[in-house]
């Protein structure tokens, strides 16, 4: 396997052939923002927070899904992917309706964190209020549509960790919904095993255990070590 | 700003959490009233708006006729409008009900979930907005303090900031919810 050598946010780097900006930026203690990414899982570029800029490149990149090259030069940090990113945050409060003060996962939810990081204060994009619907069919878990920001991370852990993939994505843009089997109610999908690890990598207080009451949705991701031992092979 | 500056709050479809995290400061609301004069609030008996108001602290969102009527009087007599609190800057609880409207709204909870006299509110009560909106969507804001509530700390570095004639930065310092 090639080693390549690249500078990232000023900092000469080197990693193998074949793994992405993120992974060699991080193994290197350069922070890029992330959201959809989880360590053990594949990764889709779904909510673009880990764009960098590649000189020579006039668009922006994924971090997560771009493997680097011999002698590429990224940066991570500058105003116009500050201001990208805390657009893309606003974004992702403005499609749904999320309202913290009432949410199971308030305190314990990544894309309040992100709003802090950013200094997200209030939205200058119009909120959409879209009608969204909670799903409580389960026994254990419920999956309330109103907080979910379609970053994939139950479809992923379903089919890549748990290999039922009761989960998927149905319809396009705003209008698109995490859905169980063909959409059929959670609590009659054929295929879930109730095994909860969707429940443990939502972001944000989409996926929840029914029974905790607003800011108790604590995430138990030590819990799931295979993800990490995975990583390899999700790729 | 004059000497001693002139502060207001003001609480329009809101839950009074805000106002009763101000009233957590404690010991400092002390210190606040004599550093500046309030001129108008929950605290104050005085019945029409004033002219001339330096800091006005807005609770709530703008949901009904009254309301709206409300923030433009405020808007137009206050020099720095402060957005105190989710519901003033995301519309938040209130806002909850933007996606079914105001007419089910009250159907649901005036006619459907009542046994004695169900009948919808008359006259003398003010009519919801079709939407339930953040006060930046109806006027200019000068001061964002997201929160549900914001803390007492939060409320007093804002007030402290602005009674010294510094602009608060709340970003990064608190967060909705």
């Amino acid at each position: 396997m090639s080693v390549l050598t690249l500078v990232i946010e000023g900092q000469d780097v080197a990693g193998p052939a074949g793994r992405t900006i993120l992974q060699v930026a991080r193994e290197n203690g350069v922070a890029i923002p992330t959201l959809c990414h989880l360590e053990g899982l594949s990764d889709v570029g779904a909510c673009r927070l880990c764009m960098v800029e590649v000189e020579g490149q006039r668009k922006l990149l994924p971090a997560c899904v771009t493997t680097i090259e011999e002698g590429m030069q990224v940066t991570v940090n500058s105003d116009r992917l500050t201001a990208y990113r805390r657009r893309i945050v606003e974004l992702l409060f403005t499609e749904r309706n999320h309202v913290c003060s009432v949410c199971v996962a308030d305190r314990n939810c990544e894309l309040q964190d992100l709003s802090v990081e950013f200094g997200v204060t209030h939205f200058d994009l119009p909120q959409l209020h879209p009608k969204a619907t909670v799903d409580a069919t389960h026994e254990r878990f419920g999956i309330d549509h109103n907080r979910c920001i379609l970053c994939t991370r139950c479809v992923r852990v379903c089919d890549e960790v748990e290999g039922a993939h009761t989960w998927d994505v149905m319809g396009r843009g705003t209008e698109a919904r995490i859905i169980t089997d063909l959409g059929t109610p959670w609590g009659q999908s054929a295929t879930c095993t109730s095994c909860g690890k969707c429940v443990q990598v939502c972001p944000t207080g989409a996926l929840f255990e029914k029974g905790r009451s607003v800011g108790e949705a604590r995430r138990r991701r030590p819990y799931l070590p295979y993800l990490v031992a995975r990583e390899g092979r999700a790729r | 700003m004059t000497a001693k500056p002139r502060l207001a709050t003001i609480w329009l479809d809101g839950c009074s959490g805000c106002h009763m995290s101000l009233l957590d400061m404690d010991e400092r609301l002390l210190e606040i009233t004599e550093r500046a004069d309030i001129v108008f609030g929950a605290l104050v008996d005085v019945k029409e708006f004033p002219e001339n108001v330096d800091v006005t602290l807005v609770e709530g969102a703008v949901s009904s006729e009254d309301d709206l009527r409300k923030i433009l009087e405020v808007r137009r007599n206050t020099r720095i409008l402060v957005s105190l609190g989710d519901c003033a800057v995301t519309s938040n609880v209130p806002g909850m009900r933007n996606p079914i409207g105001p007419g089910p709204i009250l159907e649901r909870a005036y006619i459907e979930n009542v046994t004695l006299h169900p009948q919808l509110p008359g006259p003398l009560v003010p009519r919801l907005l079709p939407l339930s909106r953040p006060v930046h969507a109806v006027v200019k804001v000068d001061v964002f303090v997201p929160g549900c509530p914001p803390s007492a700390d939060l409320i007093h570095s804002v007030l402290d900031d602005l009674i010294s004639g510094r602009m608060p930065v709340t970003a990064g310092v608190t967060c909705f919810g």
